[in-house]
């Protein structure tokens, strides 16, 4: 009857609401078409195609491959292990984070988000010198577990333990406490109150940050490089092997299409439950709902998160920094030295690569801008729930996160090199690459909060006179600036440290920071791999400056809230 | 001012407003009265434009307002929750609607404080919306509703989440407000002293439609059928034969005014048109439950035969409960309805 009641009531104004939602999806749309359609379909059909036929047979026979099935299987268990286990460890912290209040805590909040923003390769190097053979646990105990697939998990929950804290913690600071409070005092104990208030409030963020999870684990590519070995493969390292040095397009093309059919298939599910569960919340300013720590049970909790940081994090960071120090001749800034010049690691680099440095930020900043504008006008169509288009539209939006990045590299250089479209030589290629795999934190970030904004704020503010766009930029805008500032800072993150598609599109004159990192590891010998760290280091340092910004801006800001 | 013609809205099946007519005159106070439910706020978000019409029209100063959307009306709209802005300050509330329609600053926040003076709540202007207590919220919705000057305000529930005797005090304030500001008001509530307080006019729904227009006092004294007298709060209804200015019920023959509707109709007698007396005289009734209600005390009787009565007594000669009293009626005091409700 509800459900009835709403559907036809809103049947007339949405006439005129469909048309200004079709208006903001053209950008996203004609962005999503050129630069990410266009490019993977591109590629798959010269992987399919024979003499201009499609040769869809091949699918069947490289699908009944023992070793390709093989891939298969360990990609989806790891996937689901990894994402399990991030939220186990991570959830504890997003609580901490969203209500206690304590010192260092920005800062603690930037350490954790560090990993996330290191290129995979370096992330992987770091859990090599870790846990691999002379090792930093080697070293201690002899513990090595580069040969198990610990080394994996554990190199992912290394990554994503921001995923979650950011995505759960920032709805949950939000999430007004009274609501439990209402519930306690209706008879409800701790638990009960935090099961039957709380858990049902942050479920479409804990879906949101699981479904990240498993798609970055499922879709992971240097980690599985480097601590796999040739005992573990994922579909992304498949296809990069088939791609770059087996030549085999047809496989690769096979596999880029069964990673896409499985990572859509869970978008479907993701949006189906996200969409049940999603309701108008009571947002409260988060200096509100955080308070210091009281109790023994507080205090240890925040005990506990503290040194799971510590090991889980900091430790590998410091494993990286002190091999950045690490030289022949004792500890010293070597490697820093070297990375001033181009000739220091002979014929690696046109210019010196410290240059790198100048280009990542660059090419992040715009491709954050880029990934906020068509995300921006993304989540404002996808605010109103409404039919089957804008559904679909949604899950659209998630999709490169699904797709191989090394196929949407390649697809770039096929596909852009010609006119009307020929941006082979122009610098924008990257950040367009880069952004695409922004827009989709933008639009999970925003949209939640701006589908809790009350409909009735809006309308409140459209009998005083305020048009549509004036009321989203009076009402939405304020109340979601807090998201757009996370998402911007998720955005330049996911900017700065993509690899996948970058190594194929950077230009040799141009490199990034990720791409510079990789073609040192790339090559033998003391300099170059210390180099490697330097540059890993510098690149951890500028990520934990710019979040540090950010959440300097969150808090200056949040005063108006 | 404001003519409503025809308006009708379809919520799937149900129908939330059913051809209803409506006029506003200038500086006029009208009141939407009637339960949750009986499309009341519907009205208001049709005239706002909130809500699309599936039939009729909406004309303001003669003009249809079809074409228009929301923000172009020049209405006000106080919700019934307020619906404050969280992320500004009263200040910038109030002269949110102002600063819509481009009123240059120092503009604003002349008329922002002058409002604020209004609504009793000066130098408020830069404390946060979440510091403020219901009734001060309430006045902040108001002044930030008045504040671009509307043609016309709508009130949804105004007063409905306040404690009664800041109710009753600021039921007086407003219309005191709107009077000296010669603001044309249409209202809607559920609390018929709150309407009965405000209005020039009342309109009584049910199911979407109109069931009686007219003064308070037209309304008090003459409800059109049984749902609108029991709305009022009217329970001794009873189903009549009249003939002449006497009207035959099961509680026996009960005098009616002259001129009244003849034959088969429905029969009220206001509590205080219940007069008791000895056991002998007239309707022989037991004493039930009774109420005090402050300047009198309300006493429920059991008639041996019909449906119970409500009687209105002074305090001291309240009868004991249990006791058997005798019951006539003052014909001043019965209405015959003129409309047979379902």
């Amino acid at each position: 009857m509800v459900l009835a009641r709403r559907e036809v009531a809103a049947a007339r104004p949405v006439r005129r609401g469909n048309a200004v939602r079709l208006g903001l999806m053209a950008l996203p749309v004609a962005f999503f078409a050129l630069f990410f359609a266009y490019p993977v379909v591109a590629i798959v059909g010269r992987g399919l195609k024979a003499d201009g036929d499609w040769q869809f047979g091949r699918i069947g026979t490289v699908l009944s491959r023992p070793d390709i099935l093989d891939v298969l299987w360990f990609t989806t268990w790891q996937a689901l292990a990894s994402t399990a286990l991030t939220l186990l460890i991570a959830l504890p912290g997003a609580y901490v984070f969203a209500r206690f209040d304590f010192p260092g805590k920005q800062l603690l909040r930037a350490v954790v988000t560090v990993p996330f923003v290191l290129p995979t390769v370096v992330v992987g190097t770091a859990f090599l010198a870790l846990l691999g053979r002379g090792g930093f646990l080697d070293d201690l105990w002899g513990v090595r577990l580069d040969t198990t697939v610990w080394a994996i998990l554990l190199a992912h929950v290394f990554f994503n333990y921001a995923v979650v804290v950011r995505t759960v913690g920032g709805l949950w600071s939000q999430l007004d406490p009274r609501q439990e409070e209402a519930a306690r005092v209706l008879g409800a104990g701790r638990f009960a109150a935090w099961r039957r208030v709380t858990l049902p409030a942050l479920a479409p963020a804990v879906a949101a940050a699981a479904l990240m999870v498993f798609l970055f684990t499922f879709t992971s590519f240097g980690v599985v490089q480097i601590l796999g070995g040739p005992a573990y493969s994922t579909l992304e390292v498949e296809i990069y092997r088939q791609t770059a040095q087996l030549l085999d397009l047809p496989t690769a093309a096979v596999l880029t299409l069964v990673q896409f059919a499985a990572v859509a298939g869970i978008l479907a599910v993701h949006a189906w439950t996200v969409r049940r569960r999603e309701t108008a919340l009571r947002l409260v300013d988060p200096a509100q709902t955080a308070r210091p720590p009281r109790g023994a049970g507080q205090r240890a909790l925040l005990g506990g998160v503290l040194l799971t940081v510590l090991l889980l994090i900091v430790v590998p960071l410091g494993v990286l920094v002190e091999r950045s120090l690490d030289t022949s001749g004792g500890y010293g800034l070597g490697f820093y030295r070297a990375l001033q010049s181009a000739d220091a690691s002979g014929s690696t680099f046109l210019v010196p690569p410290l240059d790198a440095i100048g280009n990542s930020l660059r090419y992040a900043l715009v491709a954050t801008l880029i990934a906020l504008v068509i995300g921006g006008l993304a989540a404002a169509a996808l605010t109103r729930k409404a039919g089957r288009l804008v559904r679909g539209f949604d899950a659209l939006l998630m999709l490169p996160l699904g797709v191989s990045a090394v196929t949407v590299g390649f697809g770039f250089l096929i596909t852009l090199d010609k006119p009307p479209l020929d941006l082979r030589t122009s610098w924008i290629l990257v950040p367009l690459a880069q952004a695409l795999v922004g827009v989709p934190f933008v639009v999970r970030t925003m949209l939640p909060v701006l589908r809790a904004v009350d409909d009735r704020l809006r309308e409140a503010a459209a009998v005083l006179g305020a048009s549509p766009l004036r009321a989203w930029r009076e009402v939405d805008l304020p109340l979601v600036r807090r998201a757009v500032l996370v998402a911007a800072g998720f955005a330049f993150a996911v900017s700065l440290g993509e690899f996948g598609a970058t190594v194929f599109i950077a230009r040799p004159d141009n490199p990034t920071l990720p791409v510079a990192v990789a073609r040192l590891l790339g090559r033998s010998g003391e300099l170059n791999y210390g180099q490697a760290m330097a540059l890993s280091t510098i690149l951890m340092l500028t990520c934990a400056v710019s979040l540090l910004v950010l959440e300097r801006i969150r808090t200056d800001r949040s005063g108006e809230f | 001012m404001l003519a409503v013609e025809a308006a009708t809205v379809r919520f799937g099946k149900r129908t939330a407003l059913d051809a209803v007519d409506l006029e506003v005159a200038d500086h006029e106070i009208v009141c939407v009265l009637g339960p949750s439910g009986s499309g009341k706020s519907t009205l208001l978000r049709v005239v706002a434009g909130l809500q699309a019409l599936d039939g009729g029209r909406v004309l303001l100063d003669g003009v249809d307002q079809a074409p228009l959307p929301v923000h172009r009306r020049g209405l006000g709209l106080m919700f019934q929750d307020h619906q404050l802005f969280p992320h500004r300050d009263v200040a910038a509330n109030v002269a949110f609607g102002l600063r819509m329609h481009g009123v240059p600053r120092a503009d604003r926040d002349r008329r922002a404080d002058e409002l604020l003076d209004l609504v009793g709540l000066p130098g408020a202007g830069r404390r946060a919306v979440a510091a403020l207590s219901g009734g001060e919220q309430q006045r902040v919705a108001l002044a930030r509703a008045l504040a671009p000057r509307p043609k016309l305000l709508m009130l949804d529930e105004p007063l409905g989440q306040l404690d009664r005797s800041l109710r009753e005090r600021l039921v007086v304030e407003l219309r005191t407000l709107f009077g000296r500001l010669g603001t044309t008001v249409l209202a809607v509530t559920h609390d018929q002293g709150e309407a009965f307080a405000l209005a020039d006019r009342v309109v009584v729904m049910r199911d979407g439609r109109i069931a009686q227009a007219g003064t308070p006092l037209e309304v008090w004294q003459q409800p059109a059928s049984a749902f609108v007298a029991r709305f009022l709060g009217f329970d001794n209804l009873v189903d009549a034969t009249v003939t002449g200015t006497a009207a035959d019920t099961v509680w026996g023959k009960v005098p009616v005014p002259e001129d009244s509707p003849q034959g088969e109709r429905e029969l009220l007698v206001r509590p205080g048109g219940v007069l008791i007396g000895g056991p002998k005289d007239g309707l022989r009734c037991t004493v039930g439950v009774r109420t005090f209600r402050g300047h009198h005390v309300t006493v429920t009787l059991h008639p041996d035969d019909g449906p119970a009565l409500e009687a209105e007594c002074g305090l001291r000669d309240t009868p004991e409960e249990g006791a058997v009293v005798g019951v006539t009626f003052d014909p001043a005091e019965t209405v015959v309805l003129p409309e047979h409700s379902p």
